[in-house]
């Protein structure tokens, strides 16, 4: 079934907020998602007053998260969603509050992530899994799959299949970490080469330390309006085009790894914003590591399977370049407090506004939004946005 | 020398014990169903292209080819920790489905996309006991695969 493109151009960001934070070891998660929704607020001249609608998700929050965090900000919104698919969620709480929002439930939404990852030394890539705890959990975890090993899974493939080189997947490293050279907020700054990302010690072949993101802590929040509302609001409104979910599993036992839930997510908000791939200024990716980065540029349709490795040559995905893609840096150099999507949209908002300073895309209109979770080789979902100036 | 990797105990539930116990045997039994003859994995009460209930099972060959694999060279947990590097992998069976396993008995350098392997089995240790809650009353074992 085609999407509806009812809600095209009708619902804006107003309000984003990045917490400057990477490491806090004296803050809790809820302070730093109440800190966070402070500043998103702020932002767009809105108060909590004006909260009807609640969306979040996190890696220590259990599954009524949500309502400690309703109970932490005193709020009793109208719209409550709690849907966690892993580091995608908060594009996925875009979708969900636009719909929500189009439909008449709510008026304003909140969604907000805080994360403590890095100082409660949350080994995320190398240390969950193990014991199995439930009958189907027990066909992977007697094999101590670890998050890296699962892309690395897919990298392995990638490479066999296409050719694509460990050069070219550093290459997406090295382009990250120039982009956060230019971002004060960046937890990683200091510039590396190709040679620096082979270097780097093997996690799980054929991915290095520096192919994998960061750890850090952190937090961040978007307001979701109406565009009617948002045109009044302190910031310029940045609109919705189009949006798309999407999960990819093991099936019966015979998926193709390299066609992700991107592929289907992109087609349809694509389909509903009635724009094309050549419209795209920059893109927002979930680059946990950078095989996902890549893979997600061939399934978002901005080159063919197997051309990725040559779509992130010669600085292309950089600054300048054809496509420049997370302009912040990423998850592999600016931040990852264990989930990223919101990061994504915080990004994309800024740039569509223009407010990037340092490195901000020329004359950003159209921005693409793409989030990963969970494990790439096992069972993941993807959520996308396209995003444009009003 | 990479220790050996002490595997912890699956958990089965009505659904997936044939396949767990099959593996006590040395067998690796996989599922078709009767009504599509549709082969999956992993097990199911229902047929997940046609819904029906008409399951069967039947013993697999034990041979595939490797379609994926990674050398993990850093684990944190205890179990694996001491046995880096080892190869995590997905192999295709020759039936169809796709497992996740190990792919051992060689170098790990030496293992390649598309290399045929076959089956075999790690004992685990059986506690009466705790085994009939853990939904396994009979011995089970890993598969694993080594070329073949
Ligand atoms: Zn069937």
């Amino acid at each position: 079934m085609a999407l509806s493109r009812d809600l095209t151009g009708k619902i804006a960001l107003a309000g984003v907020y990045e917490h400057p934070t990477r490491w806090a070891p004296d803050k809790t998660e809820l302070q730093i998602m109440a800190e966070c929704a402070r500043g998103a607020l702020d932002d767009c001249g809105l108060t909590l007053d004006d909260v009807d609608g609640l969306f979040s998700a996190g890696i220590a929050m259990g599954p009524m998260g949500v309502v400690s965090l309703a109970e932490y900000l005193d709020l009793k919104p109208n719209y409550i969603d709690g849907t966690n698919i892993g580091g995608s969620s908060f594009v996925a709480h875009v979708n969900h509050a636009a719909a929500a929002i189009h439909a008449g439930l709510c008026e304003v939404g909140l969604i907000l992530y805080g994360s403590t990852a890095a100082s409660n030394s949350l080994a995320i890539g190398t240390g969950m899994g193990g014991a199995a705890r439930d009958a189907a959990g027990s066909f992977v975890s007697p094999y101590g799959m670890t998050t890296v090993g699962s892309y690395a899974l897919v990298a392995q493939r990638h490479m066999h299949e296409y050719g694509t080189t460990p050069e070219q997947l550093a290459e997406i490293a090295v382009t990250m970490r120039k982009h956060a050279s230019l971002n004060p907020d960046a937890k990683m700054r200091k510039l590396i080469t190709i040679e620096d990302v082979l270097s780097s010690r093997v996690i799980s072949e054929p991915l290095h330390l520096l192919d994998c993101c960061i750890i850090s802590d952190g937090g961040g929040a978007l307001v979701v309006t109406s565009a009617e509302r948002a045109r009044d609001l302190a910031k310029p409104p940045v609109l919705i085009q189009g949006c798309g979910e999407a999960v990819c599993h093991r099936e019966i036992g015979s998926p193709d790894l390299l066609t992700i839930a991107a592929r289907q997510s992109a087609d349809n908000a694509f389909a509903m914003s009635g724009l094309g791939r050549d419209d795209v200024d920059l893109c927002t990716l979930y680059d946990s590591f950078t095989i996902t980065a890549l893979v997600t540029l061939e399934n978002l349709g901005f080159c063919k399977p197997g051309e990725g490795g040559a779509f992130v040559e010669g600085g292309r995905i950089g600054l300048g370049g054809a496509l420049p893609v997370n302009p912040d840096g990423g998850g592999l150099s600016s931040n990852h407090p264990g989930m990223r999507g919101i990061f994504l949209v915080i990004e994309a908002v800024r740039q569509l506004r223009g407010e990037c300073e340092g490195r901000q895309v020329e004359a950003a209109e159209v921005a693409c939004v793409h989030g990963t979770g969970g494990t790439l080789g096992v069972a993941h979902s993807g959520a996308t946005l396209i995003l444009s100036k009003a | 020398m990479a220790a050996e990797i002490s595997y912890s105990k699956p958990v089965a539930d009505w659904e997936t014990r044939a396949f767990w116990e099959g593996c006590g045997r040395h067998e690796l039994v996989l599922q078709r169903c009767r009504d599509c003859q549709t082969v999956q994995f992993r097990p199911r009460a229902i047929c997940a292209k046609c819904l029906s209930s008409d399951i069967e099972h039947f013993v697999a060959s034990g041979r595939g080819t490797v379609y994926t694999f990674t050398v993990t060279h850093q684990n944190h947990l205890p179990a694996f920790r001491d046995a880096c590097p080892y190869v995590l992998a997905y192999v295709d069976l020759e039936e169809g489905p796709q497992l996740m396993t190990h792919v051992v008995g060689c170098d790990p350098q030496d293992v390649r996309i598309g290399m045929p392997v076959e089956v075999e089995f790690v004992d685990l240790e059986r506690d009466p006991a705790k085994d009939a809650s853990r939904g396994i009353a009979a011995g089970t074992a890993i598969p694993r695969f080594h070329p073949s």
